[in-house]
């Protein structure tokens, strides 16, 4: 699939209803998510064929784009119901079978080297301190080839160094900086569109003995 | 949920000791066919559980799978066809996965299990 047919039918599925501020719930635009993706694939061969996870999946975009490039299989997670319900129409509207959780992502306990790819927009943790982390700690351990995740370009620095040195990275690259729009959803925006500055990680886990629980 | 996602739970709430497999009550399973992809289910028999497959396919109804399973038998045309099934066409659209160790559900419904945990279980 070309990189301009995977955007279009990216940008046309169903996003929040009701955004839920503490969540963060932004979603992540067909722009940004078959970019992250059509890489991850053509690049890196991580996609196709592959057994993918969605961490914050919220309305499905990052995970359905995973399907449409040929993931074997994709399991999307979120703590909230509402955005899984989006989601699953969504994912009905491609004709992707697509399997989803309710939970949260720190409390998160998987078996084994099932998963191959985790890619996430997790929340940038401009509500709760550490959510990204949070996230980016879970999905090193899921994945068993690599982690794709967006990060605020001025967290360049700490992340890179939590990864190498707490998570487990075998390495940390940053693939390209991208414009990331922050819809005028909530009330203390003051512009129309937030503007910021966010990474494209690639994070490559080293390899594990069969993990324990 | 599938099956390959059933293989990769487990109870997550704290203090348990035996957390894998969730046990599975059914209320309604549908299937739902899938490309059969002969690398990938060579890769994937190495990584699951087959004991915890095998039990939960015969509780979705589905009694095709042997209790074990070796290498050898990814020769056998007819043993990928019914892992593939096994795997990736059935689906547990309403029920519930079981802690194994206390009993505790997590409810099943439209296909989506709710893990979500009581602040007293974090
Ligand atoms: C920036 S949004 C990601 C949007 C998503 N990629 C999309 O395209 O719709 C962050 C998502 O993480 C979810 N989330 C926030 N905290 C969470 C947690 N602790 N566990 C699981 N999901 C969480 C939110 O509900 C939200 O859907």
């Amino acid at each position: 699939m070309k990189l301009k047919q995977l955007e279009s039918l990216l940008g046309s599925l169903e996003q929040f209803s009701t955004p839920k501020i503490e969540l963060e719930q932004y979603p992540t635009g067909a722009h940004i998510a078959s970019r992250m993706l059509y890489t991850a694939e053509n690049s890196f061969e991580d996609v196709n064929s592959k057994v993918v996870a969605d961490f914050g999946c919220g309305c499905g975009t990052l995970g359905l784009a995973a399907g449409l490039l040929g993931a074997e299989s994709v399991i999307g997670l979120d703590i909230d119901a509402e955005s899984l319900e989006i989601a699953y129409a969504n994912a009905n509207e491609l004709e992707l079978d697509m399997d989803f959780i309710q939970c949260d992502i720190k409390n998160l306990k998987w078996r084994g080297q099932i998963v191959e790819t985790v890619v996430m927009n997790p929340p940038f943790g401009t509500r709760r301190k550490g959510a990204d982390m949070d996230f980016l700690s879970s999905a090193m351990k899921v994945a068993s080839q690599a982690v794709y995740s967006l990060h605020k370009t001025t967290t360049r620095e700490h992340v890179k160094r939590a990864a190498l040195r707490d998570y487990n990275a075998r390495s940390a690259e940053v693939i390209c900086e991208l414009r990331y729009d922050v819809p005028q959803l909530y009330k203390f925006h003051k512009k129309k569109e937030v503007d910021i500055a966010v990474d494209l990680w690639r994070f490559v886990p080293q390899r594990k003995q069969e993990r324990s629980l | 949920m599938r099956l390959l996602t059933h293989n990769m739970l487990s109870s997550n709430i704290k203090g348990v000791a035996n957390r894998f497999p969730l046990k599975i009550e059914v209320v309604k399973v549908v299937e739902k066919e899938v490309d059969f992809n002969i690398d990938f289910l060579k890769n994937m028999f190495h990584k699951v559980e087959w004991k915890a497959l095998a039990e939960a396919s015969r509780t979705m109804g589905y009694t095709e799978l042997p209790e074990t399973a070796d290498a050898t038998m990814l020769d056998s045309d007819d043993f990928l066809h019914k892992f593939h099934h096994a795997l990736l066409e059935l689906h547990l659209e309403e029920g519930a996965l079981v802690c194994p160790e206390t009993g505790r559900k997590f409810p099943v419904n439209k296909g989506i299990p709710n893990m979500l945990l009581h602040e007293d279980e974090v």
